[in-house]
């Protein structure tokens, strides 16, 4: 079996409580796992504001998942975020061997931006949520 | 171009400018990530248009991953689509 790694990026919309967002969450990172996915990293940014406003909202709670699954798997989980009113946009990438690489430094903080000057400076560091046991 | 022209051009360099070079190959990145909207900013003007390779110097490889990045980017609300004065 042939697996991929993942990462898929998921607005929520502002309207849910703290408690039903971090529940509309677990629930997919159910599916992922229940699905034989494997999650490699979660990170969740909390309340954004957005660009341009989506379904007349102008924030959301951003939600990342990073995971290893079977490329028919994501059928099926996209396809639950296009039933699921809660969510506003998904978008799941195909992570390359170099995204693979480029997420697993930046976790580890060891990414560096290059300025237009060419002064390296350290990319801003997300606020990453408590690993869970899975 | 005929050969006066090339002459004149040669004979004042200091007109002409630095030569740009491609960010991504001078220091090796290879992925563009297209959460970090701060980066992708560099590479739209203040309308949030993408500048052409002929401003920025990014190589046509990189210049690829930079559009699909930025497009990624748009449709996640990180980016706008259109924009007044985004610098």
């Amino acid at each position: 079996m042939n697996t991929n790694q993942y990462e898929t990026v998921i607005i929520l919309t502002p309207v849910l409580s703290e408690q039903q967002m971090k529940d509309a969450v677990a629930g997919y990172r159910e599916l992922i796992t229940g699905n034989g996915g494997k999650l490699v990293h979660e990170e969740n940014w909390g309340l954004t504001k957005l660009a341009y406003p989506i379904q007349k909202k102008g924030t959301g709670f951003y939600h990342l998942f990073e995971f290893t699954a079977n490329p028919e798997f994501i059928k099926s989980f996209e396809l639950a975020f296009r039933r699921d009113e809660r969510v506003l946009r998904y978008l799941t990438v195909k992570l390359d061997r170099w995204g693979v690489d480029f997420n697993q430094r930046k976790r580890n903080g060891e990414l560096r931006t290059v300025t237009p000057q060419g002064e390296k400076v350290v990319v801003k560091k997300k606020i990453e949520i408590e690993e869970e046991e899975l | 171009m005929s050969k006066e022209t090339n002459f004149i051009f040669n004979q004042t360099p200091q007109v002409l400018q630095k030569k740009k070079y491609c960010r991504f190959k001078k220091h090796g990145i290879r992925y563009i990530d297209h959460k970090d909207a701060e980066f992708l900013l560099k590479f739209v003007n203040e309308q949030g248009k993408i500048l052409p390779r002929r401003i920025t110097g990014t190589s046509l490889k990189y210049q690829r991953k930079i559009s699909v990045a930025i497009k990624r980017a748009r449709h996640l609300a990180l980016l706008p689509f259109l924009a007044d004065g985004l610098k």
